[in-house]
C-alpha cells in the first residue's frame, strides 16, 4: 500500500521539529511519558530525547501486580538504549484501593481504571518534572476509539496521533526501537493475555489499509468492495469511527450565551504564543 | 529593473503583533545593512495565520501606528509585509502592503480565500476583487497572495500587465508524508506551481513561505526565487526561519522573452471574446 508508505527520516525531522516548537510555545523544555514497552511510546520516547535531550525526558514505567513482566523489561531496554530519565510507579496499590473496595471485576472497568490511574500519575508528575506528558495513541487507534477516555488518551500534545500503525512500524524501524519491542503483539495489557488483534476481531494490517482508503482518500463504500474489503467489516469500522467519535472531541457545551466556548469562542491553544 | 531583494522566511507569534513588529523592524534593519533595496515578508507576517477570533482585534487601517512604523523604515528599503487590514467600511481584509518612500504605495487584498479541508478564511475576510500592477521606483510588480497563485487567472492578469516580478507571500501548511516521498506533498506542489508560473508568465518569482507550527499545523517554509525561465535562481532549504537574499534583473527578463517571445503573442482578446460567451453559458447552466 504506497499510501501509507513514509519516509521515516522526513517523518523524523517534522516531529522532532513539533515537539520542540509546540512544547516551547507553552514555556516548557522537558516532557514526560508512560512507557509501555510496546512500540507506540517507544517512538514517541525517542523523538522526545532527539528533541529535548535524553535527560529532559521523564519515561514512567506503570505497572499493575497483573501486568505482564515482558512489559516492563522492554521499557527499561529502551530507557538504556536512549539514555532517558525513568522512573516506576507500581499503580497496582491505588489501582486495587478503588477496585477492591468497589468491588468492580468487569474487565473493561477494571481496564479503565488502570489506564486512569496512569494518567493520574503522569499529570502529577508533570509538575514534579515541569514538563508537559506526550501523548502516545496512534492514528489507527484514535479512529478505532481504542483507547481509554481521560486514561491512556489523554496528553498535552500527540507527536504520533497522524501516523496509522504501520507508519509507526516504518518510523520505530527507522528510529533502531530494539527488535524485542518490534517483534511482539501489540497489547494494552490490561489483563493477562491480552492483545489488541484479538480484542478488535481484525488485524493492523487490515484495518490500516481500510483506514487509509476510506479516511484519507475517501473513498466510498462501492470503491472499498472493488478493491477487495469485505462490506461487513467496510459497514463495522465505518461504524466503530463515528460511534467513538466523543472521544475525539472535547465535552460538549449546552449553548445559552450568544458566545459560547468552543462554538463562537474560538481561538488556538497557541494563541499569543 | 535591477534589485537585490530579502526574502524573509519567519515564524511569527500568532496574535502578537507588538512582538511581530519587533521582529520586522530588526530584520528589515539588517536587510538594509547587507545592501537590499526589497524586503518581502510571507502573508500575515504581522499576525500569524490561524487568527480565528482574534482576527477582528488585529485588524489595521492603513494609518495604523504600526503599518507607519514599517512605512518610515521604507525610505531606506521597499517592503512587502502581510497584515489584517480594516476598510474604511469597515471590512476586513487578508492583505499585502507595498510600502516605499516613507509610503504606502499599494495593497493588495487577498482574492481568492481559502475555505476547505482546513482552511476557513471566508468566515474571517472579505475578498479583495482585482489584481493590479505595482509601479515602484524598483520595477513593475504584482502580488498574488497564497490561494491567488492557485487560479491562473491571477498570473495571467499580471502577465498582461507585463510586470517584472510576482510576489507570493504564503502560508501553506505542509501536509502529505503518504507515498513515502523525501519532501512533502504540499512542498512539492509549490515547487511545481511557482516553476510553472516562471516558465509560462516569464517573470521573476519571489515566493515567500513562512515557517514554525500552530496548534500541530507546520507552515513548511520552501521559499524561493524562480527566473523567468522557470529555473530556481536561489532556495531556503528544510523548516527554519531563515534569509534568502537573491538579484532580479531586466536582461534575464529580455532574455526569457526573446527566446520564447510569449507575452508578444498572447491574444487576450481570444481569452476576453471566449469569456463573454462561454460566462453566459455558464449563468444558464
Amino acid at each position: 500500500m504506497s499510501g501509507l508508505k513514509i519516509d521515516p527520516g522526513l517523518v523524523e525531522r517534522l516531529l522532532v521539529n513539533f515537539l520542540r516548537e509546540e512544547v516551547g510555545h507553552t514555556g516548557f523544555s522537558k516532557a514526560l511519558l508512560g512507557l509501555s514497552g510496546g512500540v507506540d511510546s517507544a517512538v514517541v520516547a525517542a523523538l522526545a530525547a532527539q528533541a529535548f535531550g535524553p535527560k529532559n525526558v521523564l519515561a514512567v514505567l506503570m505497572p499493575y501486580r497483573t501486568s505482564d513482566p515482558n512489559s516492563a523489561g522492554h521499557g527499561k531496554l529502551l530507557v538504556d538504549a536512549l539514555g532517558l530519565e525513568s522512573r516506576t510507579v507500581d499503580i497496582s496499590g491505588m489501582a486495587d484501593g478503588y477496585l477492591a473496595s468497589a468491588k468492580v471485576e468487569h474487565r473493561l472497568r477494571r481496564g479503565n481504571v488502570m489506564a486512569r490511574c496512569r494518567m493520574i500519575v503522569l499529570y502529577d508528575l508533570s509538575v514534579e518534572w515541569n514538563g508537559l506528558v506526550l501523548g502516545t495513541s496512534n492514528k489507527t487507534e484514535i479512529l478505532l476509539g481504542y483507547s481509554t477516555q481521560w486514561g491512556d488518551a489523554a496528553s498535552a500534545l500527540n507527536p504520533i496521533g497522524d501516523l496509522y500503525k504501520d507508519q509507526i512500524y516504518q518510523l520505530a524501524r527507522h528510529l533502531k526501537v530494539p527488535e524485542a519491542i518490534l517483534g511482539k503483539a501489540p497489547s494494552a495489557d490490561l489483563f493477562p493475555g491480552q492483545t489488541d488483534e484479538s480484542e478488535l476481531g481484525f488485524t493492523y494490517a487490515e484495518a490500516d489499509r481500510l483506514l487509509y482508503l476510506m479516511v484519507d482518500e475517501r473513498m466510498r463504500e462501492s470503491e472499498l468492495v472493488e478493491r477487495g474489503f469485505a462490506p461487513d467489516f467496510i459497514r463495522k469500522i465505518a461504524a466503530r469511527i463515528a460511534a467513538t467519535q466523543f472521544k475525539r472531541v472535547p465535552p460538549i457545551i449546552a449553548k445559552l450565551s450568544h458566545r459560547t466556548i468552543n462554538q463562537d469562542f474560538r481561538y488556538l491553544r497557541d494563541w499569543g504564543r | 529593473m535591477d534589485c537585490r531583494v530579502t526574502l524573509l522566511q519567519t515564524n511569527p507569534t500568532l496574535g502578537n503583533l507588538a512582538a511581530n513588529l519587533r521582529d520586522h523592524v530588526e530584520r528589515i534593519h539588517a536587510a538594509i545593512a547587507a545592501g537590499s533595496q526589497l524586503v518581502v515578508f510571507p502573508e500575515l507576517s504581522l499576525t500569524g495565520y490561524f487568527l480565528k477570533d482574534q482576527t477582528v482585534d488585529l485588524a489595521l487601517p492603513i494609518g495604523a501606528k504600526e503599518l507607519q512604523e514599517l512605512a518610515a523604515l521604507s525610505k531606506d528599503i521597499s517592503i512587502v509585509v502581510g497584515f489584517v487590514e480594516r476598510s474604511k467600511d469597515g471590512r476586513i481584509y487578508n492583505a499585502t502592503a507595498f510600502l516605499e518612500d516613507g509610503k504606502v504605495l499599494a495593497v493588495h487584498r487577498k482574492v481568492h480565500l481559502v475555505t476547505y479541508g482546513m482552511f476557513d478564511e471566508q468566515r474571517e475576510f472579505a475578498a479583495g476583487e482585482e489584481f493590479r500592477p505595482i509601479d515602484s521606483k524598483l520595477g513593475r510588480f504584482g502580488i498574488l497572495i497564497c490561494e491567488d497563485a492557485w487560479h491562473v487567472s491571477s498570473g495571467y492578469l499580471h502577465f498582461l500587465h507585463n510586470v517584472d516580478v510576482m510576489l507570493v507571500p504564503s502560508n501553506s501548511p505542509g501536509r502529505g508524508v503518504g507515498g513515502g516521498g523525501p519532501e512533502l506533498e504540499s512542498r512539492r506542489t509549490w515547487n511545481t506551481l511557482v516553476e510553472a508560473h516562471g516558465r509560462f508568465f516569464q517573470t521573476w518569482i519571489v515566493y515567500v513561505n513562512r515557517v514554525g507550527w500552530e496548534d500541530g499545523v507546520l507552515f513548511s517554509g520552501g521559499t524561493r526565487v524562480v527566473d523567468p525561465f522557470g529555473e530556481v535562481a536561489a532556495t531556503l532549504e528544510g523548516f527554519d526561519i531563515g534569509s534568502l537574499q537573491c538579484r532580479l534583473d531586466s536582461n534575464t527578463l529580455e532574455r526569457a522573452r526573446v527566446v520564447t517571445p510569449l507575452r508578444r503573442d498572447a491574444k487576450p482578446w481570444i481569452l476576453a471574446e471566449g469569456l463573454a460567451r462561454d460566462l453566459s453559458k455558464d449563468q444558464d447552466a
